[in-house]
This record gives C-alpha cells, sequence and structure tokens, in this order.
C-alpha cells in the first residue's frame, strides 16, 4: 500500500457529527430566510446557503479536503464547466429586451387591470 | 468515480439551466406553483436525507477501521432513510395528482381553490392564502395556467430524476449490504464502500439544491 496510492485520511466520527449538526441548522436558516422579503436576494441568499452545504458535503462526508491534487482538480474542472454554462447562458437570458427596449419578463412591467379568470 | 460525478454535475446542471431560464421568464407562476408544495413534506425530506449520508459517511468510516458489524448496522440505516425518503415522496406526489397539478390535459392550478371540496387535505386558511397568490400572480400573467405546468414539469422531472438516483443508490447499498455480511470489506479494501458512499453524497448535494430551488420560492408573501 503505497502512501500514493492509497493515502487514506480516516476522518473521525466526532467531525461528521459537527458537520451533520452544522447542515441541518443551515437547513432551518435557508427555510427561515425563505420567510423574510429580500426582494431579488433571496435566490442569492438560498444558493449561498445550498453552495456552503454542498461544499462542507463535498470536503468533509466525500473526503475531498484529504483527497490528492489529482482528485481535487477533477472537482475543481466541473466547477469551472457548470460555471461555465450556468453564467454563459443565463447573462444571455436574464439581460434580454424585447423590440421596445422593455427587459423580459414582460409580466413585471405590464400594466394590466385586474381581471376575473375566465 | 469523481469523474462520473463531474458527468452527472453537468447533467443535472443542464436541467437546473432550463429550470432557471423559465423561473425568470415565468417568475409569477413558479412562485405560485411553490407555494402549493409542502414545507413541512420537503423539509422534512431534506432533514432524513442529510442524517441518511451521515449515516453512509459512518458506514465508511466503520469499513475504514475494519468494524464489521457497524458497517452493515450503518448500511441499513441509510437504506432505511432512504426508503422514508421515497414514502414522503409518494405521498407528495399523489397529492398532486388528487389536486390536478400533474401536468398534462386535466392540470389545473386553480383546482383547489375552486373545489375546495375536492382537497379535503388543503386547510382553509392555506386555501385562502392560495386564492389570494393566485389571483395576484394571474393580474401579471394572463396564461398562468400553462406557465404553472412549466412549473410543475420541472418538478417532477428535477425531482423524478433525482428519486432514479436514489432508487439506483438503494441498490447499490443492498449489493454493499450483502458484501458487509459476508464480511468482504476490510481496511484494507474498502473501495466499494467508498465510491457507493461518494455516489450517495452527491445524489444528498442535488436535492440541496433542489429543496430551495423548489420548495422556497417567494414564500414571504
Amino acid at each position: 500500500m503505497s502512501e500514493q496510492e492509497h493515502s487514506e485520511h480516516i476522518v473521525s466520527p466526532g467531525i461528521y457529527l459537527a458537520i451533520i449538526l452544522t447542515l441541518l441548522f443551515l437547513t432551518g436558516t435557508t427555510i427561515s430566510a425563505a420567510f423574510v422579503n429580500l426582494g431579488r436576494f433571496n435566490i442569492v441568499v438560498a444558493l449561498v446557503i445550498a453552495t456552503l452545504k454542498a461544499t462542507l458535503v463535498v470536503l468533509f462526508f466525500m473526503h475531498a479536503k484529504y483527497s490528492p491534487t489529482r482528485t481535487k482538480l477533477i472537482i475543481l474542472a466541473g466547477i469551472f464547466w457548470l460555471a461555465l454554462l450556468l453564467g454563459m447562458t443565463l447573462s444571455d437570458y436574464i439581460t434580454r429586451v424585447d423590440y421596445r427596449g422593455v427587459r423580459f419578463p414582460i409580466s413585471q412591467v405590464s400594466q394590466q387591470l385586474p381581471a376575473q379568470r375566465g | 468515480m469523481w469523474i462520473f460525478l463531474v458527468t452527472e454535475v453537468m447533467f443535472f446542471g443542464g436541467i437546473m439551466l432550463t429550470y432557471a431560464t423559465y423561473r425568470h421568464f415565468y417568475f409569477p407562476a413558479f412562485a405560485v406553483g411553490s407555494n402549493t408544495l409542502s414545507l413541512k413534506l420537503g423539509g422534512f425530506n431534506t432533514v432524513v436525507l442529510l442524517a441518511s449520508s451521515f449515516t453512509m459517511a459512518m458506514a465508511v468510516w466503520s469499513s475504514q477501521v475494519g468494524k464489521k458489524t457497524l458497517i452493515s448496522i450503518f448500511l441499513l440505516l441509510t437504506i432505511a432513510l432512504g426508503f422514508v425518503f421515497f414514502g414522503v415522496k409518494y405521498v407528495e406526489y399523489s397529492q398532486k395528482f388528487h389536486h390536478h397539478l400533474v401536468p398534462g390535459k386535466s392540470f389545473n392550478v386553480f383546482f383547489c381553490v375552486d373545489n375546495p371540496a375536492s382537497c379535503p387535505d388543503v386547510e382553509a386558511k392555506e386555501l385562502m392564502e392560495e386564492s389570494k397568490l393566485l389571483d395576484e400572480a394571474y393580474v401579471a400573467d394572463k396564461d398562468l395556467n400553462a406557465h404553472a405546468q412549466l412549473y410543475y414539469s420541472a418538478y417532477f422531472g428535477m425531482t423524478g430524476l433525482h428519486a432514479l438516483h436514489m432508487v439506483i443508490g438503494a441498490g447499490l447499498l443492498f449489493w454493499l449490504l450483502k458484501g458487509s455480511l459476508a464480511g468482504r470489506f476490510t481496511p484494507q479494501w474498502n473501495t466499494p464502500v467508498d465510491i457507493v458512499g461518494l455516489y450517495w453524497h452527491f445524489v444528498d448535494i442535488v436535492w440541496i439544491y433542489l429543496f430551495p430551488l423548489l420548495y422556497l420560492i417567494d414564500r414571504h408573501k
């Protein structure tokens, strides 16, 4: 068992317990935050908390913190391509305007009167 | 395994991108759809899934330190929590069928508000709030029913694929359990436990994102 190929770092149960408690706490936080009106920042807060939780799972439950550089590189490459996919596509969609130069979605700028739905 | 997981990240990433685009264009409909989901059931399932990730991590730990009985116990706990998740998901899905919230011919986002007698499990107070939300959203979006259908397509597509991953994971866990009962995993060789663990944690991460994206849109109204 060479150090290179099988450098198994054993994470102690205490750390796992601390991580799961943090994850449960963050779940509570994200639910409470959803009930506060932060306007467009609600989704930002939700995603920041979710990313924090995901990071904890990757680093500790999935042992990425103790993994060889090769593994870390693969994870980072995955995140990089995901960021490209989401970032490039959304930067297009969320900045689109219609023929009058009004930003989408139209529903937010239309001045419709309340009507009975039929 | 990590390379496989990266391909899975891109797979779910593409679906989330579709979700994000439609959510941006049809936000009122998405907010209404999200408010018809049960936060209690969804929150409970989040806790269940996080707990199952913990028991899975403990199963991996048991295999690393060579505690053979503990591996089986933690694997069984993980499987049990997985099945609790399926049970709750079944309740949620069947509610959606009863409430006419499954995309298709009979989809009607106004169904419970218009026919309260047919939705006995929704409280009157909730219906009042839902009715208010629906009226507000209808002012902003005349095609609310069609766009709410998009939300529910995203909901069933994303949670369905997540559940499919969990079914595969549960199958792998049973296979691990067979191996651990035969005493096959030792501190020198526990690669299958480790790898299935990675897969199970990945499925947990997908849910970590799905929960706020699907259940927590515009809850503050």
